[in-house]
Protein backbone atom coordinates (compact mmCIF):
# COMPACT_ATOMS: atom_id res chain seq x y z
CA UNK A 1 0.00 0.00 0.00
CA UNK A 2 2.81 2.41 0.90
CA UNK A 3 4.30 1.67 -2.55
CA UNK A 4 1.14 2.89 -4.26
CA UNK A 5 1.04 6.00 -2.08
CA UNK A 6 4.67 6.95 -2.91
CA UNK A 7 4.02 6.18 -6.57
CA UNK A 8 0.94 8.44 -6.72
CA UNK A 9 2.70 11.28 -4.88
CA UNK A 10 5.86 11.21 -7.03
CA UNK A 11 3.83 11.12 -10.24
CA UNK A 12 1.82 14.13 -9.04
CA UNK A 13 5.10 15.98 -8.31
CA UNK A 14 6.32 15.14 -11.82
CA UNK A 15 3.14 16.53 -13.37
CA UNK A 16 3.42 19.75 -11.33
CA UNK A 17 7.11 20.17 -12.25
CA UNK A 18 6.40 19.69 -15.94
CA UNK A 19 3.65 22.34 -15.89
CA UNK A 20 6.02 24.72 -14.08
CA UNK A 21 8.63 24.12 -16.81
CA UNK A 22 6.14 25.09 -19.52
CA UNK A 23 5.07 28.25 -17.70
CA UNK A 24 8.56 29.53 -16.75
CA UNK A 25 10.34 32.06 -18.93
CA UNK A 26 13.75 32.11 -17.24
CA UNK A 27 16.00 29.62 -19.07
CA UNK A 28 18.29 28.98 -16.10
CA UNK A 29 15.31 28.15 -13.87
CA UNK A 30 13.90 25.88 -16.58
CA UNK A 31 17.14 23.89 -16.78
CA UNK A 32 17.29 23.56 -12.98
CA UNK A 33 13.66 22.40 -12.86
CA UNK A 34 14.45 19.85 -15.54
CA UNK A 35 17.22 18.51 -13.27
CA UNK A 36 14.65 18.16 -10.46
CA UNK A 37 12.29 16.44 -12.91
CA UNK A 38 14.99 13.86 -13.76
CA UNK A 39 15.80 13.25 -10.10
CA UNK A 40 12.10 12.69 -9.29
CA UNK A 41 11.97 10.22 -12.19
CA UNK A 42 14.95 8.34 -10.74
CA UNK A 43 13.11 8.06 -7.41
CA UNK A 44 10.02 6.79 -9.16
CA UNK A 45 12.05 4.14 -11.01
CA UNK A 46 13.27 2.83 -7.62
CA UNK A 47 9.65 2.56 -6.41
CA UNK A 48 8.80 0.62 -9.59
CA UNK A 49 11.56 -1.96 -8.84
CA UNK A 50 13.96 -0.76 -11.55
CA UNK A 51 17.14 0.20 -9.64
CA UNK A 52 19.42 -0.08 -12.71
CA UNK A 53 17.27 2.36 -14.65
CA UNK A 54 17.17 4.67 -11.61
CA UNK A 55 20.98 4.74 -11.40
CA UNK A 56 21.28 5.57 -15.08
CA UNK A 57 18.58 8.24 -14.95
CA UNK A 58 20.15 9.89 -11.88
CA UNK A 59 23.68 9.86 -13.31
CA UNK A 60 22.98 10.50 -16.99
CA UNK A 61 19.57 12.22 -16.99
CA UNK A 62 19.89 14.43 -13.91
CA UNK A 63 23.69 14.78 -14.05
CA UNK A 64 25.11 14.87 -17.56
CA UNK A 65 22.06 16.42 -19.31
CA UNK A 66 21.87 19.26 -16.79
CA UNK A 67 25.60 19.96 -17.17
CA UNK A 68 25.27 19.94 -20.98
CA UNK A 69 22.33 22.36 -20.85
CA UNK A 70 24.14 24.70 -18.44
CA UNK A 71 27.19 24.63 -20.73
CA UNK A 72 24.95 25.55 -23.67
CA UNK A 73 23.44 28.44 -21.69
CA UNK A 74 26.97 29.67 -20.92
CA UNK A 75 27.93 29.48 -24.62
CA UNK A 76 24.85 31.34 -25.87
CA UNK A 77 24.64 33.91 -23.06
CA UNK A 78 23.43 37.30 -24.11
CA UNK A 79 24.81 40.32 -22.24
CA UNK A 80 21.86 42.54 -23.11
CA UNK A 81 19.16 40.02 -22.25
CA UNK A 82 20.21 37.69 -19.40
CA UNK A 83 16.63 36.46 -19.02
CA UNK A 84 14.79 35.59 -22.12
CA UNK A 85 11.34 37.06 -22.48
CA UNK A 86 8.73 34.73 -23.88
CA UNK A 87 8.62 35.26 -27.62
CA UNK A 88 5.30 36.27 -29.16
CA UNK A 89 3.37 33.13 -30.02
CA UNK A 90 3.60 32.05 -33.63
CA UNK A 91 0.14 30.47 -33.59
CA UNK A 92 -2.93 31.40 -31.63
CA UNK A 93 -2.64 29.61 -28.26
CA UNK A 94 -5.76 27.50 -28.71
CA UNK A 95 -4.47 25.76 -31.84
CA UNK A 96 -1.74 23.72 -30.07
CA UNK A 97 -4.14 23.15 -27.16
CA UNK A 98 -6.74 21.59 -29.48
CA UNK A 99 -4.13 19.36 -31.15
CA UNK A 100 -2.84 18.23 -27.74
CA UNK A 101 -6.37 17.66 -26.35
CA UNK A 102 -7.38 15.47 -29.30
CA UNK A 103 -4.16 13.43 -29.04
CA UNK A 104 -4.73 13.05 -25.30
CA UNK A 105 -8.32 11.90 -25.69
CA UNK A 106 -7.24 9.23 -28.19
CA UNK A 107 -4.45 8.03 -25.89
CA UNK A 108 -6.71 7.88 -22.79
CA UNK A 109 -9.25 5.92 -24.83
CA UNK A 110 -6.41 3.49 -25.62
CA UNK A 111 -5.64 2.89 -21.92
CA UNK A 112 -9.00 1.14 -21.40
CA UNK A 113 -7.52 -2.03 -22.90
CA UNK A 114 -4.21 -1.95 -21.02
CA UNK A 115 -3.98 -4.50 -18.17
CA UNK A 116 -3.88 -2.79 -14.75
CA UNK A 117 -0.64 -1.55 -13.18
CA UNK A 118 1.28 -4.46 -11.59
CA UNK A 119 -0.94 -7.24 -12.98
CA UNK A 120 1.20 -10.43 -12.83
CA UNK A 121 -0.83 -12.09 -15.64
CA UNK A 122 -0.41 -9.27 -18.18
CA UNK A 123 0.84 -10.50 -21.59
CA UNK A 124 4.11 -8.61 -21.09
CA UNK A 125 4.90 -10.78 -18.05
CA UNK A 126 4.14 -14.21 -19.47
CA UNK A 127 6.37 -14.66 -22.52
CA UNK A 128 10.08 -13.97 -22.91
CA UNK A 129 10.52 -12.30 -19.48
CA UNK A 130 9.91 -15.63 -17.74
CA UNK A 131 12.67 -17.27 -19.82
CA UNK A 132 15.20 -14.61 -18.79
CA UNK A 133 14.25 -14.83 -15.09
CA UNK A 134 14.58 -18.64 -15.03
CA UNK A 135 17.69 -19.06 -17.19
CA UNK A 136 19.80 -15.93 -16.80
CA UNK A 137 21.76 -17.17 -13.76
CA UNK A 138 22.48 -20.74 -14.99
CA UNK A 139 23.34 -19.62 -18.54
CA UNK A 140 25.40 -16.49 -17.93
CA UNK A 141 26.39 -16.68 -14.24
CA UNK A 142 25.32 -13.07 -13.64
CA UNK A 143 22.83 -12.63 -10.76
CA UNK A 144 21.59 -9.26 -12.02
CA UNK A 145 19.20 -10.21 -14.83
CA UNK A 146 19.24 -6.72 -16.39
CA UNK A 147 23.02 -6.87 -16.76
CA UNK A 148 22.83 -10.42 -18.12
CA UNK A 149 20.34 -9.41 -20.82
CA UNK A 150 22.14 -6.15 -21.62
CA UNK A 151 25.63 -7.58 -21.95
CA UNK A 152 25.02 -11.17 -22.99
CA UNK A 153 21.64 -11.97 -24.63
CA UNK A 154 21.28 -8.56 -26.27
CA UNK A 155 24.95 -7.69 -26.62
CA UNK A 156 24.49 -6.59 -30.22
CA UNK A 157 21.84 -4.07 -29.11
CA UNK A 158 24.38 -2.57 -26.77
CA UNK A 159 26.92 -2.46 -29.59
CA UNK A 160 24.36 -0.53 -31.65
CA UNK A 161 23.82 1.85 -28.71
CA UNK A 162 27.55 2.51 -28.47
CA UNK A 163 27.58 3.20 -32.22
CA UNK A 164 24.82 5.81 -31.80
CA UNK A 165 26.64 7.50 -28.91
CA UNK A 166 29.89 7.52 -30.90
CA UNK A 167 28.17 9.02 -33.95
CA UNK A 168 26.56 11.73 -31.81
CA UNK A 169 29.92 12.54 -30.19
CA UNK A 170 31.61 12.85 -33.60
CA UNK A 171 28.77 15.07 -34.85
CA UNK A 172 28.99 17.35 -31.79
CA UNK A 173 32.77 17.67 -32.26
CA UNK A 174 32.32 18.48 -35.95
CA UNK A 175 29.68 21.12 -35.14
CA UNK A 176 31.26 23.02 -32.26
CA UNK A 177 34.64 21.45 -31.51
CA UNK A 178 38.10 22.48 -32.68
CA UNK A 179 38.99 25.63 -34.64
CA UNK A 180 36.25 27.20 -36.67
CA UNK A 181 36.24 30.28 -38.87
CA UNK A 182 34.59 33.31 -37.25
CA UNK A 183 30.89 33.58 -38.06
CA UNK A 184 30.06 35.84 -40.98
CA UNK A 185 30.01 39.51 -39.85
CA UNK A 186 27.13 40.44 -42.12
CA UNK A 187 24.73 37.98 -40.56
CA UNK A 188 25.81 38.92 -37.06
CA UNK A 189 25.14 42.64 -37.68
CA UNK A 190 21.77 41.78 -39.04
CA UNK A 191 20.95 39.75 -35.96
CA UNK A 192 21.86 42.60 -33.63
CA UNK A 193 19.80 45.08 -35.61
CA UNK A 194 16.89 42.74 -35.45
CA UNK A 195 17.08 42.45 -31.69
CA UNK A 196 17.25 46.25 -31.30
CA UNK B 1 -11.12 2.30 -7.27
CA UNK B 2 -9.10 -0.66 -8.56
CA UNK B 3 -9.49 0.60 -12.09
CA UNK B 4 -8.31 4.06 -11.02
CA UNK B 5 -5.20 2.77 -9.19
CA UNK B 6 -4.44 0.39 -12.06
CA UNK B 7 -4.53 3.13 -14.68
CA UNK B 8 -3.36 6.21 -12.77
CA UNK B 9 0.23 5.65 -13.96
CA UNK B 10 -0.80 5.54 -17.60
CA UNK B 11 -2.89 8.69 -17.30
CA UNK B 12 -0.04 10.66 -15.73
CA UNK B 13 2.26 9.30 -18.46
CA UNK B 14 -0.17 10.62 -21.08
CA UNK B 15 -0.36 13.98 -19.27
CA UNK B 16 3.45 14.32 -19.26
CA UNK B 17 3.56 13.32 -22.93
CA UNK B 18 1.03 16.03 -23.80
CA UNK B 19 2.89 18.65 -21.77
CA UNK B 20 6.03 17.81 -23.75
CA UNK B 21 4.17 17.91 -27.06
CA UNK B 22 2.54 21.24 -26.18
CA UNK B 23 5.94 22.75 -25.29
CA UNK B 24 7.43 21.61 -28.59
CA UNK B 25 4.52 23.01 -30.63
CA UNK B 26 3.80 26.29 -28.86
CA UNK B 27 7.12 27.62 -27.52
CA UNK B 28 9.53 29.39 -29.84
CA UNK B 29 12.71 29.21 -27.77
CA UNK B 30 14.89 26.36 -29.06
CA UNK B 31 16.22 25.32 -25.62
CA UNK B 32 12.68 25.12 -24.31
CA UNK B 33 11.70 22.99 -27.28
CA UNK B 34 14.55 20.57 -26.48
CA UNK B 35 13.41 20.34 -22.84
CA UNK B 36 9.87 19.65 -24.09
CA UNK B 37 11.22 16.77 -26.20
CA UNK B 38 13.05 15.44 -23.13
CA UNK B 39 9.86 15.50 -21.03
CA UNK B 40 8.11 13.58 -23.82
CA UNK B 41 10.95 11.06 -23.79
CA UNK B 42 10.82 10.53 -20.00
CA UNK B 43 7.07 9.90 -20.24
CA UNK B 44 7.76 7.04 -22.66
CA UNK B 45 10.28 5.60 -20.18
CA UNK B 46 7.54 5.60 -17.52
CA UNK B 47 5.14 3.84 -19.88
CA UNK B 48 7.62 0.97 -20.35
CA UNK B 49 8.68 0.68 -16.70
CA UNK B 50 5.05 0.80 -15.52
CA UNK B 51 4.21 -2.10 -17.82
CA UNK B 52 7.16 -4.12 -16.45
CA UNK B 53 6.16 -3.69 -12.80
CA UNK B 54 4.68 -6.73 -11.04
CA UNK B 55 2.62 -6.32 -7.86
CA UNK B 56 4.75 -7.60 -4.94
CA UNK B 57 7.70 -8.33 -7.22
CA UNK B 58 11.33 -7.63 -6.32
CA UNK B 59 13.99 -5.88 -8.40
CA UNK B 60 15.29 -8.36 -11.03
CA UNK B 61 18.42 -9.43 -9.17
CA UNK B 62 18.49 -13.14 -8.32
CA UNK B 63 18.47 -13.63 -4.52
CA UNK B 64 17.72 -16.45 -2.08
CA UNK B 65 14.09 -16.78 -1.10
CA UNK B 66 12.67 -14.36 -3.68
CA UNK B 67 9.97 -15.91 -5.85
CA UNK B 68 8.57 -13.01 -7.85
CA UNK B 69 10.64 -10.56 -9.90
CA UNK B 70 9.55 -7.59 -12.00
CA UNK B 71 10.03 -7.86 -15.76
CA UNK B 72 13.73 -7.23 -16.64
CA UNK B 73 13.22 -6.66 -20.37
CA UNK B 74 11.71 -3.11 -20.25
CA UNK B 75 14.52 -2.12 -17.88
CA UNK B 76 17.13 -3.18 -20.44
CA UNK B 77 15.39 -1.32 -23.27
CA UNK B 78 15.00 1.86 -21.21
CA UNK B 79 18.64 1.76 -20.03
CA UNK B 80 19.65 1.87 -23.69
CA UNK B 81 17.07 4.57 -24.44
CA UNK B 82 18.29 6.88 -21.64
CA UNK B 83 21.88 6.82 -22.89
CA UNK B 84 20.85 7.31 -26.53
CA UNK B 85 18.52 10.13 -25.41
CA UNK B 86 21.37 12.04 -23.79
CA UNK B 87 23.50 11.59 -26.93
CA UNK B 88 20.77 13.08 -29.13
CA UNK B 89 20.17 15.90 -26.61
CA UNK B 90 23.88 16.75 -26.78
CA UNK B 91 23.65 16.89 -30.59
CA UNK B 92 20.59 19.15 -30.44
CA UNK B 93 22.30 21.51 -27.98
CA UNK B 94 25.37 21.68 -30.26
CA UNK B 95 23.07 22.67 -33.13
CA UNK B 96 21.57 25.40 -30.90
CA UNK B 97 25.06 26.78 -30.20
CA UNK B 98 25.80 26.89 -33.95
CA UNK B 99 22.46 28.58 -34.69
CA UNK B 100 23.17 31.20 -32.03
CA UNK B 101 26.59 31.87 -33.63
CA UNK B 102 25.18 32.27 -37.13
CA UNK B 103 21.89 34.05 -36.44
CA UNK B 104 22.51 35.76 -33.11
CA UNK B 105 19.24 34.44 -31.64
CA UNK B 106 17.61 31.20 -30.54
CA UNK B 107 14.00 32.36 -30.99
CA UNK B 108 12.33 30.44 -33.78
CA UNK B 109 10.31 33.35 -35.23
CA UNK B 110 13.36 35.67 -35.32
CA UNK B 111 15.34 32.98 -37.17
CA UNK B 112 12.43 32.64 -39.58
CA UNK B 113 12.36 36.42 -40.20
CA UNK B 114 16.14 36.50 -40.77
CA UNK B 115 15.88 33.65 -43.29
CA UNK B 116 13.25 35.52 -45.27
CA UNK B 117 14.96 38.91 -45.18
CA UNK B 118 18.13 37.56 -46.84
Amino acid sequence: MIDIFINVTLLAFLAITSVAIVRMTNLFAIVMLYGIFSLLSAGLFVVMDAPDVAFTEAAVGAGISTVLMLATLALIRNQQKPYYAEAPQAHRPWLPLIVVAITGAALVYGTWDIPGFGDPNAPAQTHVARYYIENALPETGVPNIVTAVLASYRGFDTLGEVTVVFTAAVAVLLLIGGRRPKPAVKLKDKGEQDEA
Amino acid sequence: MDFFVGHYNYWVVIFLMLVGLYTVISRGNLIKKIIGLNIFQVSVFFLYISMGTVEGGAAPIIAEGVKLYSNPLPHVLILTAIVVGVATTALALALVVRIKESYGTIEEDEIHDLDHSL
